[in-house]
């Protein structure tokens, strides 16, 4: 317990990050998802080509290589010095849009067909199909794995750790400097990580309760 | 192609259709452009700082580190599948004193992110004397993540099955060993190979975390040669190089996955269980077959990224 009451600055400060790289990735990753998402599904076969190529490609990108291209990559390509804390977020955006999009995607497979069927045959269009129709039920069924989306982001903000982003990743560099036990440290991170990754389980299992398609 | 969410195109829409493919044309093509544009202004293509990619030597340590990436994705791979398969059984034993500890592990192990386990081998062992190679940081925490998110596949496979599987086999006097050796694992490793290879890829991207604890695998190679100020840091074109090697790698895996859950679809003597939704579009993702072959409730906590 010393290790955490005797530094409870930096631990508030890494929790506050890993939190800000969880949420503001999220945001971008949710929204992006979408967009991609629905064009994989889109009848314009150049929107549904370009969707593919980037989830393809950037889901067989190590997302360590994403950091690493945005920390060096980026600056240079705006021009000016970025915070590593904002590249950060960009990156862990990007690479979990790919997993919110396939999942989005496989979500509205999930409905059935005569939904589809039954709301085209009423006349409506793609847009309303979708907007009416099968988003809201697809919606309900993605809960599960889009937690799992998100948990797994959860977990991969620590990444950021390699490039100098303070967050439960990189605690232990801190800390070392300070004369901490690295094992303590590092079992400390761990729990904290379990915890939160219950929290977001439990979250999904109330979501899921709520929710529930009745078919 | 045509889908249930909309109709034939008709000659409206067809237009339509075009104007919009020319606007994301557009968007895409001003966007990579303005990526390239930026990089040629800032001396990215500049002949310097290609020219470390000139000499045999920096490509046999490419390749080198190329091997090193692969020789921990190939252990931490065999690692994971074998303690997957044992996790798994051991979830599916009927005593509680083997089926709840094993719970417990498989949580614990999925719900750490599998580079503060990497760092808790490689910095927190050697605390209490225990002084571990990277490499081997880098395999054991691979598999212990991996393997738990396998013996959950796995798992889901054998649940997925129809109760009479078993109920034959025990008919024709086999032991819960035969069963499950001879007709449940075979069956469900089958129906679940697209996600185990998929899973796979999970693992060989992930050695690049290796990266962050100094094992010298690709992309560490990649930060060295990009770090030479002799040939002006050439970051840029050593992350484009390592990328694509990653990328080829991984589609190669994928493409692998495709081909596999392909044959198995066709072979007749596999039980496809009903979970396989068969109005699925062409592509199946990870995630569909994770959701089609699970119950809600028993989700792995990964569907599929690295996390």
């Amino acid at each position: 317990m010393g290790i955490i009451i005797d530094n409870l600055d930096l631990w508030g400060d890494a929790l506050w990050g890993t939190l800000v790289l969880f949420f503001a990735g999220a945001a971008i990753a949710l929204v992006l998802g979408l967009i991609v998402g629905a064009m994989r599904v889109s009848p314009v076969p150049i929107a549904r080509a370009v969707g593919t190529v980037y989830v393809n490609v950037v889901r067989n990108t190590p997302l360590t290589l994403l950091f690493f291209f945005f920390a060096f990559g980026v600056p240079l390509l705006v021009g000016t010095r970025v915070d590593f804390l904002a590249l950060g977020i960009w990156a862990l955006g990007l690479y979990t849009a790919t997993y919110v999009a396939e999942t989005i995607r496989s979500g509205i497979n999930t409905v059935p067909v005569g939904q589809a069927e039954a709301a085209r045959a009423l006349g409506l269009t793609f847009s309303q199909v979708m907007t009416l129709i099968v988003l809201p039920q697809a919606s309900r069924s993605v809960i599960p794995p889009m937690m799992s989306v998100l948990i797994a982001l959860l977990k991969n903000t620590t990444v950021a750790a390699g490039f100098s982003v303070l967050n439960l990743g990189s605690i232990r560099a801190y800390l070392s400097e300070r004369g901490e036990n690295a094992l303590g440290v590092l079992l400390w991170v761990m729990v904290i990580f379990i915890v939160l990754v219950l929290l977001l389980g439990w979250l999904q299992r109330w979501l899921e309760i709520r929710w529930k398609v009745t078919r | 192609m045509t889908s249930v969410l909309y109709d034939v195109p008709g000659p409206r829409a067809v237009l339509r259709n075009r104007v919009l493919g020319v606007a994301t044309v557009v968007v895409v093509a001003a966007l990579i452009a303005l990526v390239v544009w930026r990089l040629a202004v800032t001396g990215q293509f500049s002949a310097a700082k290609w020219s470390i990619f000139t000499y045999t030597n920096v490509w046999v340590q490419i390749g080198l580190s190329a091997v090193r990436t692969l020789a921990a994705f190939a252990a931490a791979g065999v690692g994971a599948i074998v303690l997957g398969f044992v996790l798994a059984i051991a979830r599916l034993s009927e005593h509680r004193w083997v089926r709840i500890p094993a719970t417990v592990i498989v949580e614990v192990l999925r719900a750490v992110p599998v580079l503060i386990f990497m760092m808790l081998l490689y910095y927190g062992l050697p605390v209490i004397g225990i002084r571990l190679d990277s490499y081997w940081a880098v395999v054991i925490a691979l598999v212990a993540y991996n393997g738990s998110v396998l013996a959950e596949v796995i798992r889901a496979g054998v649940v997925s099955l129809p109760g009479g599987q078993s109920e034959a086999g025990y008919a024709i006097g086999l032991r819960k060993s035969g069963v499950m050796r001879l007709i449940l694992l075979p069956q469900a490793l089958r129906a679940m190979m697209p996600v185990v290879i998929a899973q796979l890829v999970v693992t060989l991207k992930d050695t690049a975390l290796g990266f962050i604890i100094t094992y010298p695998e690709l992309l560490y190679y990649a930060k060295l040669i990009g770090s030479n100020a002799v040939y002006g840091s050439p970051l840029i074109p050593a992350a484009l190089v390592s990328g694509s090697i990653y990328i080829a790698l991984c589609l190669g895996l994928s493409y692998l996955a495709r081909v596999v859950e392909k044959r198995t679809s066709r072979a007749p003597g596999v039980a496809r269980t009903e979970p396989i939704d068969p109005r699925r579009h062409e592509e199946q993702t990870v995630t569909q077959v994770l959701s089609a072959q699970i119950d809600p409730l028993d989700v792995p906590g990964d569907g599929g990224p690295s996390r």
